[in-house]
């Protein structure tokens, strides 16, 4: 397995267009970004939870891929309980931090809405290949087939960019200059790596980029033909409906709530 | 079923100046070329070969990448317009995969020329077939060895039914299996697909039984050679050989070691060691080799040999003090170690310097200074040296090296051969005791290769312990004492 063939258990979502699910993700993601309360993000988190058995997630690749999420939802939730603007009944003070009713629930929501807003988009695109993705993007949403593919082919350079890192990091201990004093030698010698890492970067790159141009790639007078379908048909429909349900039930019970307060008023 | 019909080549008067050289890359190129021909292009290095391959592939730029003079055309137009007509594989075998997937890579000329779907995946299986790559169309590209990359390049290339396929040193990266597998590749799909070849590259042996024609370019302009291999060969085999191309009886002149027989005092000894890398994000090493133990001696050369992947370079790495030993004992004697720890891997960076040097496969890695001069100055710098005598010590290798008239270019911009030479010179700046070399021939002409076994042969008389990685029997010949050879993955055994 790697960035550009990780292995995707077969499921529903997992056939279903990447485009379709990026407009989800970022439908609901836009409209959360509207209001801060607790009762939008609540219900659109529970509704998400409800939709995330047909994900096609192992119980330990979900958990292992939204890891970041749950440690960092608590704790953007935590710091604007302690730090936040305060309102309502103070509940405990400590020097600079009030703990308020307000800035109680404004924790909880900001901490709701992290995890809204970030579950949807790991988990579809936990079940997304970029090759899929790139189609998608070129024949759904017609980008330039230029920019999408020499994307596609530079994410690939990412895997041997690692191993370059090392043997740059092996060779200039061999060269003799890879001892650091302190932290400014450190930052130094890192920074001196990650230039010579640019270089040879930039020469692969442009090897690459004269490989791809000798097949073809670029030429102004072809149409270029698609050897991968990328249709986007009911089923991708129907998702992007699914999300725009759950932004507009969110949205609808916060109103009925009376909590939704549009940051942008 | 054969592919498209073969192109026809014609240069009248050709010539190409890259913007910013003074000299022509080609210059009075007049030749024709027929439908069909199978051709090994020669020269010296700097006559324009790639040059050529890559004004016919339609890739050379425009007017302000460079001059061109007279006219080079594929079936009597210009080759850039003709994109898909010719279909280029290039040296190396990682910057030439665009796709993950196989099938996908190979689609991917097909798609960019527009043919239809359908199609297109017909080809695929076709081509996949022509260069003998029986793998699955959704198998990671990355996980493929070198020699399998460079057919599925020329799969790629294949499917786009080109007229003219141009091979640019296809196997100068590749170990012996390697190159056989390509080569076959070769000649099984290029007779089917009916295309004219035209396959430059420096180790002549490998491709005459598939050409039909030998071209030498000459560096001065023009042609120097043109006919049947044999014939070129004969008449031409002394000149080109002086030239640096590996012709089939003018070997290059091998060194004469001044052998001392008796006991050599011991600098490095490997016991029961066992050897591996930890791969990104993971806990544990992967165990490349094990059960290795040898001695490495002042003024004696040993080799290590033995097909890809079963853990050399990273035997020679660990060695050199670069990786801890997964197991066992990497120990230098107190003559190497000279008051420190006997463990190499635990010494300070600059610490290596006087004791271990080593030249890595890549000599780009090492690379760290603007100039070629500058890059000399390095290794003596981190250990103070004071400055006169870091010039001074800098000139003799420029002159030792032949690379005093290139003193203040960029290393990055010098030929292949001269960049081998210098990351050999930036070593030997700060007189390491022992020399630890990774494929010190790889991909290098005739006159490299000869420079590079002399100056062994002279380090080692001079009581400089040699180690070196390599897959080159003749190296092996030239310059070893010993051999270690890595059969099977684990175990191993010196055979001389």
């Amino acid at each position: 397995m790697s960035i550009l063939t990780p292995t995707i258990r077969p499921s529903l979502v997992a056939r279903i267009n990447p485009v379709a699910k990026l407009a989800a993700a970022l439908l609901i993601s836009i409209v959360l970004l509207l209001s801060i309360d607790v009762v939008s993000a609540a219900v659109a988190l529970a509704l998400e939870l409800l939709l995330l058995g047909f994900a096609g997630l192992s119980a330990r690749q979900f958990w292992l891929r939204t890891s970041p999420l749950w440690i960092a939802a608590p704790l953007a939730g935590l710091t604007t309980v302690l730090y936040g603007v305060d309102s309502g009944a103070v509940l405990w003070e400590w020097g600079f931090i009030t703990v308020t009713e307000g800035s109680l629930g404004l924790g909880l929501a900001i901490m709701l809405r992290v995890l809204a807003i970030g579950l949807p988009g790991i988990v579809l695109l936990a079940s997304t290949d970029p090759t899929d993705l790139a189609d998608g993007l070129a024949q759904v949403v017609r980008l330039p087939a230029r920019f999408v593919l020499g994307a596609l082919a530079g994410l690939r350079l990412v895997g041997l960019g690692i191993e370059d890192w090392r043997s740059l990091g092996l060779a200039r201990r061999a060269r003799g200059i890879s001892d650091a004093r302190g932290p400014i030698g450190a930052v130094r010698l890192f920074a001196g790596q990650a230039f010579a890492m640019l270089v040879i970067s930039v020469r692969r790159g442009s090897k690459l980029a004269t490989a791809m141009e000798a097949r073809g790639f670029g030429a102004d007078h072809v149409e270029r033909s698609w050897a991968r379908p990328s249709t986007f048909g009911a089923r991708e429909v129907l998702l992007v409906m699914l999300g725009a349900a759950i932004a507009a039930v969110a949205v609808a019970a916060a109103v009925w709530a009376g909590t939704w307060s549009f940051v942008l008023a | 079923m054969s592919g498209a019909s073969g192109a026809r080549v014609t240069a009248d008067g050709w010539g190409w100046r890259h913007a910013g050289r003074r000299s022509h890359a080609v210059s009075g190129l007049d030749l024709v070329i027929e439908p069909g021909e199978r051709v090994l292009l020669l020269g010296p290095s700097g006559a324009g070969k790639s040059t050529l391959l890559a004004a016919l592939a339609g890739v050379l730029g425009g007017d302000d990448e460079g001059e061109e003079v007279g006219r080079l055309a594929i079936d009597g137009a210009d080759p850039r317009d003709r994109r898909g007509r010719a279909g280029l594989v290039l040296q190396d075998p990682d910057s030439q995969l665009v796709l993950a997937r196989i099938g996908d890579d190979v689609a991917f000329g097909c798609e960019n020329l527009g043919v239809p779907r359908d199609e297109i995946w017909q080809r695929v299986g076709e081509a996949l077939e022509w260069v003998g790559l029986d793998l699955p169309l959704d198998a990671p590209t990355s996980a493929l060895s070198g020699g399998q990359k460079q057919r599925l390049a020329l799969a790629g290339v294949l499917a786009m039914r080109p007229g003219l396929v141009l091979l640019d040193e296809p196997t100068a990266n590749l170990d012996p299996d390697g190159v056989r597998e390509v080569r076959d590749a070769v000649t099984g799909s290029i007779a089917r697909s009916g295309a004219t070849l035209i396959v430059v590259e420096h180790r002549v042996d490998v491709w005459l039984p598939v050409v039909d024609r030998v071209i030498v370019l000459d560096p001065a302009g023009g042609l120097l050679a043109d006919g049947p291999p044999d014939a070129v060969l004969t008449a031409q085999g002394e000149r080109l050989a002086a030239a640096g191309v590996w012709v089939p009886g003018w070997p290059p002149r091998a060194p004469v070691r001044r052998r001392e027989h008796g006991l050599a005092a011991s600098v490095l000894s490997v016991d029961d060691l066992a050897v591996g890398r930890t791969p990104f994000a993971a806990r544990r090493p992967e165990i490349a080799a094990s059960r290795i133990s040898f001695d490495i001696a002042a003024g004696r050369a040993l080799a290590l040999t033995g097909a890809n992947g079963s853990g050399k370079s990273t035997t020679a790495l660990t060695i050199a003090g670069l990786l801890a030993p997964v197991s066992g004992a990497v120990r230098a004697s107190p003559l190497l170690a000279g008051g420190l720890d006997p463990s190499p891997h635990r010494w300070r960076s600059r610490e290596l310097l006087p004791r271990i040097g080593t030249v890595f496969q890549d000599p780009e890695h090492q690379f760290l200074a603007p100039t070629v001069r500058a890059e000399l100055l390095v290794g003596p710098h981190a250990l103070r040296v004071d400055a006169a005598a870091a010039a001074a010590r800098a000139d003799a290798l420029l002159e030792r090296l032949r690379l005093s008239r290139l003193a203040e270019a960029n290393p990055f911009t010098l030929s292949g051969g001269e960049k081998r030479r210098l990351s050999v010179a930036t070593v030997l700046a700060t007189a390491p005791q022992l020399l630890v070399l990774d494929e010190p021939t790889f991909g290098q002409d005739a006159n490299t290769w000869a420079e590079l076994m002399a100056l062994l042969a002279e380090l080692l008389d001079e009581g400089t312990a040699v180690v070196a990685v390599t897959h080159d029997q003749h190296v092996v010949e030239a310059i070893a004492d010993a051999e270690f050879s890595f059969t099977s993955g684990s175990t191993a055994d010196v055979v001389r």
